[in-house]
């Protein structure tokens, strides 16, 4: 017990490393990860743009918080997807039979979805910059969007990490996703809800997907975030909280 | 006192139930410190039941088991300090490299030096020249040779391998077997499982075999050949396999 809990971030910290070393052999995969919501993003501005009336000026700036959502939706699959690989291929086994602590594998792939997450909001960021996107936001506002993301990629994580190791077949690991990923679209993302249907409307408003990019948006606007905030936090924790409880039970069942 | 501390391994009654499978019904069986020990079985045995009870990946329904003294449910931690195990599917990082999976386990069992460790394992293991090529790029030989260093880093005193020579050429299962008798020389007792009565004929000092959930055969090479009958005169010239023996005592069970 001593030893284990002795070097249980040292031990993270190598299972870090390792799957860190699979996302930079695979760059494919930040690639594929990028390049949808990218073509997205320039559809948006430069097909739809014009005919989109959402009462700000820069559209880009309007659209960019969906966006990284988008992005982070599609990234937690391969999260799914390195998971489930791991637990059919029996290195899983290797590790449990050592005297290191059983979470510290799981921990790894989490950590490793926060990392190249991170690294695909950089990249879309990076693009929606040369698109003309622009924020006066201070550096506070931009570490609060960052802890926002960071949440949201947590609480998506922890159902990949459901996804990843009840799946019988590799879709089943990685198609859990597409609704995520559709999620923003029924959102204030792309249009305000105002311009909705009533029915739809009411589901878009009532999302978690639209508190958090209200919240973004105004953050990255230097305008006032009111109760937006919360109720974003609110979501992303509750989800968080949810989807870890059962990942953890299934993955203590599991090995 | 003393005859406890001469076994590696004690299993007690074990049973194993899978939601309608009864697979364990009952399994008993030690292992001397230092032995190779072999444990003989034909598909859906149970083989790797008992091997992943034993590493402690599986929780056993009922019976006792202990591995180096400690027992495999209450002190698992103990458990997985004394030992190692390589799976049937091997166990190995394919987008890694040969020398990086072994640094990797080296790190995980906090040892000093894990790149002098890995430098003499790839040595021993002949796999110095692909040693720095991703293991996706290895032959099948190659990925077990390299699953069983790998299960040898930290020099854990007893080393679990499930079949450890299916699906490799007969050259390749031959160095498996140097590797296997050199483990043992030097005083590290090894599980093994195989479905090749041969192989368990080469290696073993002791053999059981299990069968519908039982331990039906259990003992030396030389124990197992004298439950066959013997010889006929016609055909004194051919000493019963293992595999004869295997046959005739199955047979035998599934006529009672
Ligand atoms: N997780 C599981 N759920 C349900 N049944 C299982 C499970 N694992 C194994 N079994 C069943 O238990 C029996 C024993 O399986 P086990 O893998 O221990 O056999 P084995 O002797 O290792 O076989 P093989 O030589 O094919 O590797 C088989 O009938 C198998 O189908
Ligand atoms: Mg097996």
């Amino acid at each position: 017990m001593q030893a284990t809990k002795k070097y249980y971030f040292s031990d993270m910290g190598v299972m870090l490393s390792r799957s860190m070393r699979h996302i930079f052999r695979s760059m494919d995969t930040i690639m594929t990860v990028t390049i949808t919501p990218i073509a997205m993003m320039l559809l948006f501005v430069y097909v739809f743009g014009g005919a989109i009336q959402t009462g700000t000026a820069n559209y880009v700036n309007y659209l960019l918080p969906g966006i990284m959502l988008i992005a982070i939706a599609s990234g937690i699959s391969y999260t799914a997807y390195r998971l489930f690989l791991d637990m059919q291929s029996g290195i899983f086994d290797r590790f449990h039979s050592m005297p290191i602590a059983r979470s510290a594998a799981l921990w790894g792939h989490v950590l490793t979805s926060l990392v190249s997450n991170a690294i695909s909001v950089m990249v879309i960021i990076l693009v929606a910059l040369i698109m003309g996107f622009r924020s006066p936001a201070g550096v506070l506002s931009w570490l609060a969007v960052a802890g926002i993301l960071a949440l949201f990629t947590l609480a998506l994580t922890w159902i990949a990490a459901i996804a990843g190791l009840s799946a019988k077949s590799m879709d089943g690991a990685t198609g859990f996703a597409y609704p995520i990923i559709f999620l923003p679209f029924i959102s204030s993302a792309f249009v305000p809800t105002a311009s909705m249907p009533k029915v739809v409307r009411a589901f878009a408003e009532n999302q978690p997907v639209t508190s958090i990019v209200d919240a973004i948006r105004a953050l990255l606007s230097n305008q006032p975030v009111g109760s937006e905030l919360w109720v974003a936090l609110a979501w992303c924790v509750g989800i968080m909280v949810v989807a870890y409880f059962f990942a953890m039970r299934i993955y203590q069942k599991r090995v | 006192m003393n005859a406890k501390q001469n076994k590696a391994i004690q299993v007690m009654g074990l049973q194993k139930s899978y939601k309608t499978v009864h697979v364990l019904k009952g399994v008993d069986f030690e292992v001397e410190k230092g032995s190779i020990f072999a444990l003989l079985g034909s598909n859906g045995a149970g083989k790797t039941t008992i091997i992943k009870i034993l590493t402690t990946l599986l929780k056993q329904d009922g019976g006792t088991a202990t591995v180096n003294g400690f027992d495999v449910a209450a002190k698992a931690d103990l458990v997985r300090q004394s030992i190692s195990l390589t799976g049937q599917f091997a166990a190995v990082d394919e987008i890694l490299t040969g020398r990086e999976n072994l640094i990797m386990i080296a790190n995980l069992r906090h040892l000093k030096n894990p790149r002098q460790i890995a430098e003499d394992l790839l040595n021993r293991f002949g796999l110095s020249d692909a040693a720095d090529r991703r293991v996706s790029t290895y032959s099948g030989g190659m990925r077990r040779r390299l699953d069983i260093a790998m299960s040898l880093v930290g020099n854990p005193q007893v080393i679990f391998l499930d079949e450890p020579t299916t699906g490799l050429d007969p050259e390749g299962r031959i160095e498996v077997w140097k590797t296997v008798k050199a483990l043992a020389a030097n005083g590290t007792t090894v599980f093994l499982t195989t479905q090749y009565l041969e192989e368990a004929e080469q290696l073993a000092d002791r053999i059981v075999i299990l069968h519908e959930g039982k331990i039906i055969a259990n003992g030396t090479l030389a124990d197992l050949k004298k439950l066959f009958p013997p010889a006929k005169v016609e055909y004194i010239e051919k000493q019963p396999s293992l595999e004869d023996v295997f046959l005739a005592i199955v047979g035998k069970k599934e006529e009672n």
